[in-house]
């Protein structure tokens, strides 16, 4: 066990699987009480079963974070379960569908906003009173490569994730002197489930994205999950509204 | 002691004072022998005897990094004293003069460059042969906030900087595939020995640059080494090609 996170509690949304998941088991070894929360009940009853036999602390519960009563209530039982919060990764997303922008539907659009770029806001909505509270904290929100660069067929979703990288600065800024620090992370292609949906999907689409990873591999969900965590610890007290790639250099290019 | 640099051999060039001090500190903090390189030939054999006061294992070499042949001997004596390179922060570099891009003369722009870019780049170019023998490596160049964005009477500095944000992110691509990762730290207003040069000394210059940030204070070089030191870590082992803001939220507005 590690201590970047000793003595914190923390919150982990879309936390069933792949980076959420991993950020979680993570945030536990560095020696936090985790908070797992997703739609998902069985994943994120398993995330935290994991985290237990691992001999860390944790809960879940479902919220759809898109839902501003179930945001605020799943905040609400992280305080009355640990007493506090002090770390949050705002994570939950998904992939929508995949169309050009004109051919895009209202009801492909609206589900993919109100989940990776509202779900965001609403969750800092509701964790940044109770930070204020305690004299500070420190937020992390899964953005994505696709938060810096276009991505064809995906209008919503590169659209939502550069929003994450738009609001994270802008609640860094307003929060910068209040001790809480927002930051951003920017996956490149990870080995999650998301992932291997968007294969199957489009196998020819997605050759071309991995065969552009410079690195010449996937990255793997604790990849992530790292600079996630670390990010939450005090050795980043001076880093503050940064969008972080973890991409294997795929923005570099 | 902690454990991210266990069993390393770390070089960290401007290793006299301020971030590239503290970066030596830490990477030995973390288990690494540390090869501490200036020109300021005092403050380097004083960093190396901190380290080794506090049971780490250090080495000063004196070397100018705008000067080749001064470059490879240094890497060479690295390799020579601890038998292989892990990591390098390439981290010397100089403020300049302070005056507007008209005024700049040739020998005050050809300082700054031949230090803070061709110095970084030569650095890269001795320290790559040895990584790539051993299996790979880590490298973190000092850019700046300056590496982002413009700053008045400060065009050699701003251009180098900039110039360093791109070279780390070629570099990256090139070596991507042959395990070396290549990454670029941006710090905002640290309260280094530059920045007191900058400040004139003067408390209210220093309070009037503390002002700019968005936390309302300059950072510590402490907080600058602990990112660099984690971005040479295993932890951050999909990180590539990225320019790390480490600022207080400089960049963000």
């Amino acid at each position: 066990m590690g201590t970047l996170t000793s003595g914190k509690v923390a919150l982990v949304t879309g936390a069933s699987s792949g980076i959420g998941r991993a950020a979680a088991r993570i945030f536990a070894r560095e020696g936090a009480k985790v908070a797992v929360a997703d739609v998902h009940v069985a994943g994120a009853e398993e995330t935290v079963k994991m985290i237990q036999d691992a001999g860390g602390e944790a809960f879940c519960m479902k919220a759809d974070v898109s839902k501003a009563a179930e945001v605020e209530a799943m905040v609400g039982a992280v305080v009355e379960t640990y007493g506090r919060l002090d770390c949050a990764y705002n994570n939950a997303g998904i992939e929508g569908a995949l169309a050009s922008t004109a051919e895009y539907t209202e009801a492909d659009w609206a589900p993919v906003i109100a989940i990776n770029l509202t779900g965001v806001w609403l969750c800092m909505k509701y964790e940044i009173p109770h930070m204020l509270e305690s004299g500070g904290g420190a937020i992390v929100n899964t953005s994505s490569a696709a938060g810096l660069l276009g991505a064809p067929r995906m209008p919503a979703y590169v659209a939502s994730k550069h929003g994450v990288v738009g609001l994270t600065k802008t609640a860094a800024l307003e929060y910068a002197k209040s001790g809480i620090r927002v930051n951003a992370v920017c996956p490149g292609i990870i080995d999650t489930s998301m992932v291997g949906r968007l294969r199957e999907r489009r196998p020819k689409m997605f050759q071309k994205i991995e065969a552009g990873e410079p690195i010449g591999r996937m990255g793997q969900p604790e990849e992530i999950a790292e600079t996630a965590v670390w990010l939450c610890s005090d050795a980043a007290s001076f880093v503050t509204g940064h969008a972080m790639a973890v991409d294997g250099g795929i923005v570099a290019q | 002691m902690a454990d991210l640099m266990q069993g390393k051999v770390a070089l960290v060039t401007g290793g006299s004072s301020g971030i590239g001090r503290a970066t030596a500190l830490i990477f030995a903090r973390e288990g690494a022998r540390v090869v501490v390189s200036d020109v300021v030939i005092e403050g380097g054999e004083e960093t190396a005897s901190l380290i080794r006061e506090a049971g780490g294992e250090a080495l000063f070499v004196s070397a100018d990094v705008s000067q080749a042949a001064q470059v490879e001997a240094l890497v060479a004596k690295a390799v020579q004293a601890y038998g292989r390179l892990d990591a390098a922060h390439n981290n010397a570099g100089v403020e300049g003069s302070s005056m507007m891009t008209t005024d700049y003369t040739e020998a005050d722009w050809d300082q700054v460059i031949a230090i803070n870019l061709t110095g970084v780049w030569l650095c890269m170019k001795y320290e790559i042969p040895h990584m790539l023998k051993s299996g790979g490596g880590a490298i973190v160049n000092t850019s700046s906030a300056a590496g982002l964005l413009g700053f008045r009477r400060g065009s050699a500095y701003v251009a180098s900087k900039h110039g360093v944000v791109g070279l780390t992110k070629t570099a990256a691509l090139e070596y991507a595939k042959s395990g070396i990762r290549v990454n670029a730290v941006c710090p905002g207003a640290i309260d280094t020995p530059m920045m007191g040069r900058l400040t004139d000394h003067r408390p209210h210059r220093a309070a009037k640059m503390a002002s700019f940030e968005p936390v309302g204070r300059m950072g510590s070089p402490q907080e600058i080494a602990e990112s660099v030191v984690w971005l040479c870590s295993g932890a951050a082992s999909f990180v590539t090609g990225h320019a790390m803001s480490v600022d207080g939220g400089l960049v963000a507005q």
